[in-house]
């Protein structure tokens, strides 16, 4: 029992890691990347090169898959997204679904469609026992990572001054940029950072969720429900979002294997009945 | 009639003129149903485009007519493949065109109970819903496999001959013109929906749905009737695929399927009903002539062709099919006016 929502903890925790990126572009341009995923699965492919093929650490791969897909995020950023931005809803989805599906055909062209497995190394196998509790070392690594990581962004969102910008910007961008805010420039430079933590989250969850080029098609439904379901306004409606889908996940599919995602998506449609924009959402309430 | 007041006279004679068949039309569908002798050896693909032009006529009905986003328009293909499939396997209804009737009916109804969905929330709402409602389907088909036969797909189907005469044989003859019927029979259907006064506040509450609701139209009911209309339609697109093939997959609820489809209708223009056939016919060789170059990776080009259009601009894409169709009515009209003219 303690197990699962452990389990269910660590899963939540990455998918927050992969998925706030999204949430923060889809709140602040009210744009809608369905590629979002393929950011992440760049990250995973770029650890998996690093630490099978050319033998970096694994502890230093993780880092690198940041910079390398914050660095793509930036380019393409600049380059095709900034064209999109003002269009309709229609035209956005068709544009990103583009993207996913040729980052998906490339990927199986270079590096073939069977799955992939990082090399994990040996001092992050095996479990703890704590109180009877079997504890995966390499999914403590992950809370770790994800919780340092959490408190960081809440910290910088909450505390520095391009963390108010950006909530200025979140909250109204004309007004922020009459008030001189740089909007293009802050949403380039978040949209980096999003897409460096996606990719982070592909490096660490190559493991758990599995690394095949179809990656971002099968995860976009996860990424998607953390978002709508934890409304766009904020960092802590996402974080509860994905901590309560990894839980209901993994205790969906240990206690009701052969239902698979179905407890998910009935979860995600109840909720959006229930309350269209999001569970945390303050513009629900406002 | 002639008791009205002269402008409402004069509205209901400019939309009687509107919904006229054009001569070009009428060329477009005898072309179609001459495709049947003239390409006879490529039958098995004329029909899967005359079914993705019907499924892709289902969508541009919520999307072109009424403005719902949807990505789940492959849950209505799916059920009603799954059940058509069923009913033929089991024998429990053996004639095709009934069974093809009841699968329309059974995404129908689906349909209604799920129009619920679609009223409320921002475009990203609903592109979540009706994704959700798909993959939740394709779920369940991949749970209760011992029916639907699960990731092998539903096997062993046979469908019977039509009226008990016509069999379905491997070269898709029968198929294909069951097919065409079907599709033109559809396409009959929702241009008559779309030209009447219903389409009209269809377009209107695309246009402006405030506007729309304050000149007097009940916008959630509308929007409910169109939307039971089109999972209707794609529902006899998807039962059309299982008895053409005699086989059935949990693919049809795949997100892959309702992203095809999106591409189909903008390549062809969201709008008018065209796109869709259009469409399809551009889509099916498109893909057929990259999978005989590069047979694995023609997502990627798909992909390509998705991204290009956006950024050259849809509205581009879609001013350049105008003009040519402008140009081409103007060519139509000149056809029919001239010898009208030589008569007088």
């Amino acid at each position: 029992m303690l197990t699962i929502l452990f389990d269910g903890v660590a899963y939540g925790m990455l998918l927050f890691v992969l998925a706030c990126g999204l949430s923060v572009t889809l709140g602040l341009m009210n744009f809608i990347n369905l590629a979002h995923g393929a950011f992440a699965m760049a990250g995973g492919y770029c650890t998996v090169i690093l630490v099978n093929r050319v033998g970096v650490p694994f502890v230093l791969g993780l880092p690198i898959a940041f910079l390398v897909t914050a660095a793509i995020g930036a380019l393409l950023e600049r380059t095709l997204y900034v064209h999109v931005y003002g269009r309709s809803h229609l035209d956005q989805v068709l544009f990103t679904i583009g993207l996913v599906f040729m980052s998906v055909a490339a990927l199986d062209y270079v590096m073939g469609s069977s799955q992939q497995f990082v090399l994990i190394p040996e001092a992050l196998q095996g479990q703890f026992i704590v109180f009877g509790v079997g504890m995966s070392k390499y999914r403590l690594l992950i809370i770790l990572i994800c919780g340092l990581l959490t408190v960081a962004l809440q910290l910088i969102i909450a505390k520095t001054r391009f963390g108010s910008r950006l909530r200025a910007a979140v909250d109204d961008q004309r007004v922020a940029r009459g008030l001189g805010i740089n909007v293009g420039a802050v949403f380039a430079i978040t949209f980096a950072f999003g897409s460096g933590l996606a990719g982070l989250g592909g490096a660490l969850g190559a493991e758990i969720l599995g690394l095949d080029p179809t990656f971002p098609l099968k995860y976009l439904i996860y990424f998607l429900i953390v978002v709508t379901v934890g409304g766009t306004s904020s960092i802590t409606g996402p974080f509860l979002a994905s901590i309560l889908l990894g839980i209901a996940d993994v205790a969906g599919k240990y206690y009701a294997p052969k239902l698979g995602a179905f407890v998910i998506y009935t979860i995600m449609i109840v909720v959006l009945i229930w309350r269209p924009q999001g569970l945390f959402a303050r513009s629900a309430a406002r | 009639m002639s008791a009205m007041v002269p402008a409402t006279d004069g509205v209901g004679a400019f939309l009687a003129r509107r919904a006229r068949w054009s001569p070009l039309e009428i060329a477009f569908w005898v072309f179609a149903f001459a495709t049947i002798w003239l390409f006879p050896g490529k039958h098995l693909i004329l029909t899967e485009t005359a079914i993705l032009a019907l499924f892709a006529l289902s969508l541009d009905l919520i999307l072109g007519y009424a403005g719902i986003i949807s990505l789940g328009q492959a849950a209505f293909f799916g059920v009603a493949g799954y059940f058509s499939g069923l009913v033929a396997k089991y024998g429990i209804v053996n004639e095709p065109i009934i069974a093809l009737l009841l699968s329309g009916l059974v995404a129908a109804a689906l349909g209604f109970v799920t129009s619920v969905l679609v009223l409320r929330g921002s475009d990203l709402t609903r592109l979540m819903v009706t994704l959700g409602v798909a993959l939740m389907l394709g779920e369940l088909a991949n749970r209760y496999s011992n029916i639907t036969g699960g990731a092998d797909g539903l096997q062993g189907v046979t469908i019977a001959p039509i009226f008990g005469v016509f069999r379905f044989d491997m070269f898709g003859h029968t198929g294909y013109v069951y097919c065409l019927i079907a599709l033109f029979v559809c396409f009959v259907i929702v241009r008559r929906i779309v030209y009447s006064p219903f389409g009209l506040s269809l377009r209107s509450l695309k246009g402006n749905t405030l506007r729309a609701s304050a000149i007097g139209i009940p916008v959630n009911r509308r929007l409910v009737a169109v939307y039971t209309v089109s999972a209707g339609i794609a529902g006899i697109a998807g039962a059309l695929l299982t008895q053409t093939t005699a086989f059935c997959s949990l693919d049809v609820f795949s997100l892959e399927r309702s992203a095809d489809l999106l591409l189909v209708l903008i390549i062809g223009g969201t709008g008018y009903l065209y796109g869709g056939l259009i469409g399809a016919v551009i889509y099916k060789f498109l893909q057929d002539w990259i999978a005989s170059l590069t047979p694995q990776y023609w997502q990627f080009w798909i992909g390509l062709v998705l991204v290009a259009i956006v950024l050259v601009g849809r509205e581009r894409v879609d001013g350049w099919i105008t003009a040519l169709r402008v140009a081409i009515a103007r060519l139509g009209a000149r056809l029919v006016t001239r010898p009208a003219a030589l008569g007088s």
